[in-house]
């Protein structure tokens, strides 16, 4: 079995004047959740759309689940919801899992014994039979979502998966990724909302201008991205350079030092170093960066416009 | 496999739109109308002594009836298969069955099956009506009943000529919006429509430059080509003979015209399933 649910390298699509994507290169462990994160036009949703092979890259390769994107196979064990969910609105809820699970392949028995199970895991039971014309902004998404799981498989693209939903559907959208990564099941989200990635996302990708700027593990966020906040007093700048072993960077404004360090473990020896440095320290408070900061640090606030 | 899938919801997004039981029901309003209108006018013709005369008025009343159900027919056929794939592209629908483990051939393919079993349903119940009408009031009223020459000759080039439009119609889906399409395929057959007036005028004015301006038209867009052969296998020789019209065919397309149009046809669908199968959605 491969390695990755996704690889892709040098992926390059233009439209006409528009370079959407300039030199994608992506690996995305198979069992793992995995977050697609950048701003409005950074290339997300062309990224999708030739992992799924509704689009052609101008350049560079990108393979799923083993086989080249898009292969009539590989889609056979791939669910995935659209950022604007848009479907035969004339069928009902169970009609459209019936008509979904038959382009599946599915035999008819097995069918009509999971389309239930489907609408009611997206709480849709009670409107199993209304025409999804009728259907809420919210409802379309759950039941988008139930058809992007009918097939069990290995690799799940969601494009903002919870927009539209309520509170109650967020956490329904956090469980379901949750159960499907225990199922062992590669989730790939792309997501605005970075506080629904921080808690359901393994890893994550900035993407921006087209191209990946930067790969983190989330796991090792709380740990690995830190900055203190230290208020000292008779301390100088002389003393910064000093702190280079345990602080990646060092700013002093006034009484106000503001470190950024690799661990908490490290603040023993920093303070120990300040002491001796003849500061009189009032106040240390670690501060854990949030995704949103590492975010706007990585991607910048210009939003990549 | 998924061909026939999609043929099957393409059935059934007509019936559950209504679109196929309000085209049925609207075929089944002219049908009425048109034995209304022969009615009468058998009954005012049966009593004059000349049965020929008689009888060649039925005739063009039976080619009238026979091309009116071939222009609605072709508007049939652009206006229910025109929004199919530029629609689904345009809102984003094609993308949820695009990328199911279906072949995007097959998609397209069973669009097409679902429209031609649309249409063949609807010239069956349209030509079948006109034909059976004439036929049984004639034989009441002259005591011997009128049909058309060849009919079933007849009834597969209408619908080739329909089968002509479709995959036309499929063809422009794959580049241009909903609107654009029907306007480029109806504009098409208006150009093959005047063409071949112009072909069939010069033929009776003994002038072959118009002629060839006929036939330039209908290598352009064969379908009339196709409407002027069925006329000629259907008509009665007698009245072909009292001049020209939409019903008669001074300058009769050729078997290689009708070859042409097959392969022109083909074609179409060949390039729609192409260009439908690599282009971005």
């Amino acid at each position: 079995m491969q390695q990755f649910a996704i690889q892709t390298r040098g992926l390059r699509k233009v439209f006409g004047e528009k370079v959407a994507l300039r030199n994608l290169s992506l690996e995305v462990p198979r069992g793992e959740v995995f977050g697609f994160l950048g701003p409005n036009g950074a290339g997300k949703t062309t990224a999708m759309k030739i992992l799924l092979g509704l689009a052609a890259p101008t350049e560079g390769r990108a393979v799923v689940l083993g086989r080249a994107a898009g292969d009539v196979a590989a889609r056979r064990q791939i669910g995935f919801l659209p950022e604007h969910f848009r479907f035969y609105d004339w069928l009902t809820a169970a009609e459209l899992l019936q008509l979904y699970g038959r382009l599946y392949g599915m035999p008819a028995g097995p069918l009509r014994q999971r389309v239930p199970a489907f609408l009611d895991l997206v709480g849709l039971t009670p409107h199993r039979d209304q025409r999804l014309r009728e259907f809420s902004k919210g409802m379309l998404q759950r039941i988008g979502l139930a058809q992007a799981l009918l097939n069990d498989p290995e690799l799940i693209l969601l494009d903002e998966p919870t927009s539209g939903l309520d509170p109650v559907g967020r956490r329904l959208v956090r469980d379901i990724i949750k159960a499907q990564r225990e199922r062992g099941a590669t989730v790939f989200l792309n997501s605005h909302l970075l506080s629904e990635v921080e808690i359901t996302c393994d890893r994550v990708a900035f993407i921006k201008h087209g191209e990946v700027l930067e790969t983190r593990e989330l796991r090792g966020l709380a740990e690995g991205a830190l900055q203190v906040a230290i208020r000292a007093r008779k301390l100088t700048g002389e003393s910064l350079p000093g702190l280079s072993p345990w602080a990646s960077s060092a700013r002093l404004e006034g009484e106000r030092l503001t470190l950024e360090v690799s661990s908490t473990d490290v603040l023993p020896e920093v303070l120990r170093y300040l002491v001796a440095q003849g500061a009189d320290v009032y106040e240390v408070i670690p501060q854990r960066i949030s995704l949103e900061e590492l975010f706007l640090r990585i991607i910048g606030t210009d939003g990549g416009l | 496999m998924g061909a026939w899938i999609m043929a099957g919801v393409t059935f059934r997004e007509a019936a559950r739109k209504k679109i196929l039981w309000l085209a049925l029901a609207a075929g089944a309003g002219f049908l009425a109308l048109f034995a209304t209108g022969l009615y009468f006018n058998l009954k005012d013709l049966a009593v004059r002594p000349n049965h020929l005369m008689a009888r060649a008025g039925i005739n063009s009343l039976l080619m009238l009836g026979l091309y009116a159900v071939d222009g609605l027919a072709v508007a049939m056929t652009v206006m229910i298969s025109a929004d199919t794939l530029s629609g689904e592209i345009a809102s984003g629908t094609i993308q949820a069955v695009a990328t199911k483990p279906v072949a995007r051939w097959e998609v397209l393919l069973g669009k097409w099956l679902g429209f031609v079993g649309m249409l063949t349903l609807y010239l069956a119940m349209m030509v079948g009506g006109v034909s059976g009408l004439t036929y049984a009031l004639s034989a009441h009223f002259l005591r011997a009943g009128v049909t058309p020459r060849h009919l079933l000759l007849g009834t597969c080039l209408i619908w080739l000529e329909c089968l002509l439009m479709l995959n036309l119609t499929m063809l422009c889906g794959t580049a241009f919006s909903t609107l654009t399409n029907a306007v480029l395929a109806l504009g098409m057959h208006g150009i093959a429509f005047i063409g071949g007036w112009v072909e069939q005028a010069g033929a009776f004015t003994h002038s072959p430059r118009a002629v060839n301006v006929g036939i330039v038209a209908s290598v352009l867009m064969p379908s009339e080509s196709l409407w002027r052969r069925a006329v000629y296998e259907m008509q009665s020789p007698v009245v072909s003979a009292f001049g020209f019209g939409p019903f008669n065919a001074e300058s009769i397309p050729s078997g290689l015209m009708v070859a042409y149009a097959a392969a022109y046809l083909t074609f179409a669908l060949g390039l729609a399933l192409h260009r439908f199968a690599h282009r971005d959605l």
